[in-house]
């Protein structure tokens, strides 16, 4: 995204969000085209209709095809899409919170521009994750509702609270690199929005990963209390950051389905492996330690073996007893509420502009701001 | 840090004034981030934040180290306006803020860029930014003048408020050389045709207060300015000679 221009070289900031919905109209395979254009005849063909669109979508997702919102999806599938895309986006937008935080203490101009250029990009990938979202046939409004109301969840990671200046990069660091190693194959989930919204965030969030471990390593060769600094903060973050793949393969309730469907292509415990792998050589390269004395190099398995993963602190966080449960969704609930004369004015405005109202669309003025 | 000991020449006055402009309304609406009414919103606030901190970036090291000047002056060593440094209240107060200011910035960095003076090329480029930021504002103008009876009288509100500080903008700075009395002339005239457009109406009081007109060029600052530089300058300050 262009606003790293504005930090290394002052260009103006890319103003356009850019849509998803370009190829929205469009089908995926010949197959599934000619179920859409088949007239269902009598009451006795609906079944059969019903399998002939069934095994075109299975076609495509056996033949890695992409699924497009105009096609025919089964109705799990579809729910199923909508809660981790909105999941998703959730994050994006409560996971500003924590960085935000230091947005006003940061403790050099340059580290200021950047962290403020990588929270406007999160707000950018909440607005591409709702509108990948939307394809689907729910609107932003009713997913803000199910987070505000407690009904859709956000990553759990973002309960953990940013106590020091060093925490922004643990977080670049860690956590964007785990966002990193879970998205990466969503570039190539059988639903097109969705993938090709993950295609532009994972190029953001690499960015994001890199500045991390930049800030942490001008930390780690800093004076000694910026060095201690940096150490407590990869102590504090590495396990919630492993626990961010989900819990263990055998009590994943929605990943063998995913799999199937190809919205996963690899199972929790294999990508927390590749990221302790990934990280462990890092770790060395900035000079800290991770806090985990069972982390060592397994020659046999050709991984890192690591120590065991604390996971009644993760259902406990998750159930809503972390560090900031409350305090994130207070904050966003308050956004929304203290924001809804703003975006009811935008609505009635845009109706005035549009010419007379009619009493039929008075209701659009209590809907999403346009602007 | 010798910018109070010794009298800054004319080059760094003009910097540090809109250098300190930019600087201070970029942490304001920095502020916003994570608590903007509608997501849209927090990509563009934080968008005409960096492209502040851009500009603050350029001017304030062009007459010294940046840091050091952000994070180790004193209050009455900042020259920005008293208008940038109001804390944010509503989103009206801050879109009334936001459309005096940038009107300001896109006549005076228009008149720079046509001169030939040292600032010509950096306003020549931020004049492009501050035409976004500019038409931003008047588009929200309009929006929450002509939108609901609530958000008419919310934004009514913050340009009356504001009003006061606007007086300051067409004082001399030592160093800029502009047409000040166009300068007014425009910015009243196009202020004038948004906020009527916005179906509100233009602010009568006076444009400065009994004593501080022109004060924050001199300086002098309003109190919540204080707290928002102990927020901003109190890490940096805690580590003395570290890098980041
Ligand atoms: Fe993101
Ligand atoms: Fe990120």
């Amino acid at each position: 995204m262009a606003t790293r221009r504005t930090i290394e070289s002052n260009e103006p900031n890319d103003r356009s969000g850019g849509s998803l919905r370009s190829r929205g109209t469009e089908m995926a395979t010949a197959a599934a085209q000619k179920a859409a254009e088949t007239e269902p005849g009598g009451a006795g063909s609906t079944a059969a209709r019903a399998a002939e669109q069934q095994a075109a979508f299975d076609e495509a997702v056996a033949a890695d095809e992409r699924i497009e919102p105009r096609d025919w999806m089964p109705d799990a599938y579809r729910t199923s899409l909508i809660r981790q895309i909105a999941q998703h986006a959730h994050s994006e937008i409560i996971g500003m919170q924590p960085e935000a935080n230091w947005i006003t203490r940061a403790p050099s101009l340059r580290r200021k521009a950047i962290l403020m250029a990588k929270a406007q990009d999160e707000a950018g990938h909440g607005l591409y994750l709702y509108s990948a979202a939307e394809t689907l046939g729910v609107s932003r409004d009713e997913l803000l509702d199910k987070l505000h109301s407690g009904r859709q969840k956000y990553s759990s990671i973002f309960n953990y609270p940013t106590l020091t200046w060093a925490d922004v990069g643990a977080i670049g660091w860690l956590v964007d690199g785990a966002a990193i190693t879970n998205q990466v194959p969503l570039c190539r989930c059988s639903y097109g929005p969705y993938a090709r919204a993950m295609i532009r965030v994972c190029k953001e969030e690499s960015f994001h990963q890199r500045q991390g471990y930049e800030s942490l390593l001008a930390l780690s060769r800093g004076t000694q209390a910026q060095h201690e600094m940096a150490q407590d903060a990869v102590n504090r973050w590495w396990w919630p950051s492993l626990m961010m793949f989900g819990p263990p393969d055998e009590e994943s309730s929605h990943s063998e389905q995913s799999m199937t469907w190809k919205i996963k292509r690899h199972s929790n415990d294999e990508l927390r492996q590749r990221f302790v792998d990934i990280c462990v050589p890092q770790a060395e390269s900035l000079g800290l330690t991770l806090p985990d004395p069972d982390l060592k190099w397994n020659e046999a398995r050709g991984h890192h073996d690591f120590g065991p993963i604390d996971w009644t602190e993760f259902w406990d966080v998750l159930k809503g007893n972390g560090p900031c449960n409350d305090q994130r969704i207070t904050q966003r609930r308050r956004a929304h509420e203290e924001g809804a004369w703003v975006r009811e004015a935008a609505a009635a405005y845009a109706t005035k502009q549009a010419g007379a109202p009619r009493a039929d669309t008075a209701a659009t003025a209590h809907g999403e701001a346009t602007a | 840090m010798t910018t109070t000991s010794t009298p800054p020449d004319s080059r760094t006055e003009a910097a540090l004034a809109l250098g300190d402009d930019a600087l201070v309304l970029s942490h304001r609406l920095g502020e916003w981030a994570g608590h903007a009414p509608v997501l849209e919103e927090e990509v563009a606030l934080a968008n005409i934040a960096l492209d502040l901190l851009g500009q603050a970036r350029v001017l304030l090291s062009s007459v010294g180290d940046e840091d050091e000047l952000a994070y180790l002056r004193e209050e009455r060593a900042f020259r920005n306006l008293q208008l940038v440094e109001q804390p944010n209240g509503d989103f009206a107060h801050t879109i009334a803020r936001q459309l005096y200011f940038s009107t300001y910035q896109t006549l005076l960095y228009g008149q720079l860029a046509a001169a030939d003076g040292e600032l010509a090329p950096l306003a020549a480029k931020a004049v492009k930014e501050v035409a976004y930021h500019q038409d931003h504002a008047e588009q929200w103008t309009l929006r929450l003048g002509d939108g609901t009876a609530e958000s008419h009288a919310r934004i009514q509100r913050g340009l009356d408020a504001l009003w006061r500080f606007t007086g300051e903008m067409f004082q001399p700075v030592v160093g800029l050389d502009i047409d000040r009395t166009a300068l007014r002339e425009s910015w009243t005239a196009s202020v004038t045709a948004v906020i009527e457009r916005a179906t509100l109406t233009v602010p009568s009081g006076p444009q400065s207060g009994a004593w501080t007109a022109g004060a924050g060029r001199q300086g002098l600052h309003t109190e919540p300015f204080g707290r928002m530089l102990a927020e901003m300058q109190h890490l940096h300050r805690s580590h003395p000679g570290a890098s980041w």
